[in-house]
């Protein structure tokens, strides 16, 4: 990567102001898909700041989970705040009700969500998928937007690339735009879904030095990532999920050097 | 072979006033019921993909009818069959100096309608073609249906929806036809007229057929122009960053350039 990513949210007013201390809170989530039940009670709060690596094998919910923060999947059952409030349910009378489709759109706006396969808008530039949301959902001056939306490209070390489109870009450069995009919206939460998983070798390295970056910054983060480098780095926590419940979470200090269950002791074997 | 050319040359480059007005009402009802058409099939392919169950049903009902029963049954029905049942009849309408037909737009109607339903199929697929991480990532930055649809999803939608479009409007312009059987003057009707007059089958027909295929030859030529315009996003960098833009403006710039 050219140059390394430096001072990346001051390119969006700095660190956005967080109206709770508790980012995060999930209580006893529950969800199924027909028959199969994914998430089977899942509790977790994460607080301002912290950055929460959460591994788990292949269907064990990990991904579903981190989709019901923005409410991506809807739940069956439990109560998710995100900022303090819940997101995309009103409850009324005990009892979860969908919100309006407006108020989920803007409880959104403040949690950026990067995918495991970018989705950057096809018929946008780079500069075009940053500035989208902030021109046409923020209203924000399309100058001003610019303005930031350069500066934020530049500042994952993609000054030269505003102008490309996403089919010009190798992996690595997509998923740098697409993190750029979600933190146009100056998100107080930003959630990764297994950002690395379907890059080549050689580009997981740039995409991680933003993350990094952005960690150091002080962004709350939850990553779904099996990159144990980073984790063991970055995160104030892991988090174990097996079978649609956490098994295990704590300080990767002591997750990696001695954890408790055997199951997170087979899969760290398996991984690292 | 019994054929008059001078007959057929004089038809086909000398057109009387009637013939050329004929013309120009094909033009006119092919141009308007497309886009009526389209607007409608538009609305018909969001609300057959609702989440509302009674719209879905609704709508898939429609376009059921519609494709499923003859366009010249259609026509018929609107301007004769509603006006017998007592429940429309459409009249002249003035506009100033224009003055509208109820035939003509019970035309319009049965086109649009018609067409509709048609184009709600092919949007519908257009849509569905459509990665859905696109509309992934424009809920998770905030994007509500309605605008994710506008920003997002119909502006790629448009590359699979344009060639399908062409061909479309390409049948129109010959369905336009059908409304000759409720008295609509255009281009079919005005050759029975003159046919009737001069018992010259033949000569006629194959005139009328000939103003067919230019116009559909000339709109094959629009629509590649077109459908060039709607390719791969990267490939047209220069030409503008929105999809109107790149059109028009390679259109205009042509223009200039050529006066330059």
């Amino acid at each position: 990567m050219t140059g390394a990513a430096e001072n990346i949210l001051a390119s969006v007013g700095g660190l956005p102001e967080a109206s709770t201390d508790e980012v995060v809170r999930a209580i006893d989530v529950r969800k199924s898909f027909g028959p199969l039940q994914v998430l089977k009670g899942v509790s977790l709060t994460v607080r301002r700041g912290e950055v929460v690596v959460i591994i788990g094998a292949s269907g064990s919910g990990k991904t579903t989970f981190v989709r019901c923060l923005n409410h991506l999947e809807k739940i069956d059952s439990g109560r998710i705040l995100v900022n303090g409030h819940l997101i995309g349910y009103r409850e009324v009378a005990g009892r979860l009700v969908e919100d309006r489709e407006r108020n989920i759109a803007r409880q959104r706006r403040e949690i950026g969500m990067v995918f495991q396969r970018f989705n950057l808008f096809q018929h946008k530039t780079a500069l075009g998928n940053v500035i989208e949301a902030p021109v046409h959902v923020l209203g924000i001056p399309k100058a001003e937007a610019i303005a930031m939306g350069c500066t934020l490209l530049s500042r994952v070390g993609l000054a030269d690339k505003t102008d490309a489109y996403p089919s010009q870009l190798s992996g690595g450069q997509q998923q740098r735009v697409a993190i750029a995009r979600s933190l146009a919206m100056k998100p107080r939460l930003m959630l990764f879904d297994e950002p690395t998983s379907a890059l080549d070798p050689e580009m997981i390295g740039e995409v991680l030095e933003v993350m990094r970056e952005l960690a150091r910054e002080g962004m709350t983060m939850i990553v779904v990532s099996h990159e144990m480098g980073f984790a063991r780095e970055v995160a104030d926590r892991m988090v174990m999920m097996d079978d649609g419940q956490i098994l295990e979470e704590g300080p990767p200090e002591q997750f990696f050097r001695n954890p408790a269950h055997k199951r997170t002791q087979a899969f760290l074997s398996k991984i690292l | 072979m019994n054929f008059d050319w001078p007959f057929f040359w004089h038809y086909l480059l000398r057109p009387s006033t009637a013939y050329l007005n004929g013309l120009m009402l094909t033009l006119v009802l092919s141009v308007v019921a497309q886009t009526l058409g389209t607007a409608l099939g538009l609305f018909a392919a969001l609300g057959r993909m609702s989440r509302m169950a009674p719209l879905r049903l609704a709508m898939r009902g429609y376009i059921w009818i519609m494709r499923g029963t003859p366009l010249l049954v259609q026509i018929v029905f609107i301007y004769t069959g509603l006006a017998a049942g007592g429940i429309y009849r459409f009249e002249d309408v003035s506009l100033g100096i224009l003055t509208i037909p109820g035939n003509v737009q019970a035309g319009l109607v049965a086109l649009s309608l018609n067409e509709a339903a048609y184009m709600a199929e092919i949007i519908r697929a257009g849509i569905s073609s459509v990665d859905p991480g696109q509309t992934e990532a424009a809920k998770s930055v905030g994007m509500t249906y309605a605008l994710l649809m506008r920003r997002i999803v119909l502006p790629q939608a448009a590359r699979f929806v344009v060639p399908p479009l062409g061909n479309e409007f390409n049948a129109m312009l010959k369905n336009t036809t059908l409304v000759s059987v409720i008295g609509v003057p255009e281009l079919l009707l005005t050759t029975e007229t003159l046919t009737s007059a001069t018992f010259r089958v033949f000569e006629l027909y194959s005139v009328v057929a000939l103003y067919y295929l230019t116009l559909t030859t000339l709109w094959g030529v629009v629509q590649s122009r077109i459908e060039l315009r709607f390719g791969e996003p990267s490939q047209q960098a220069k030409a503008g960053s929105g999809f109107g833009e790149r059109f028009f403006g390679s259109v205009l710039s042509g223009a200039v350039r050529k006066k330059a």
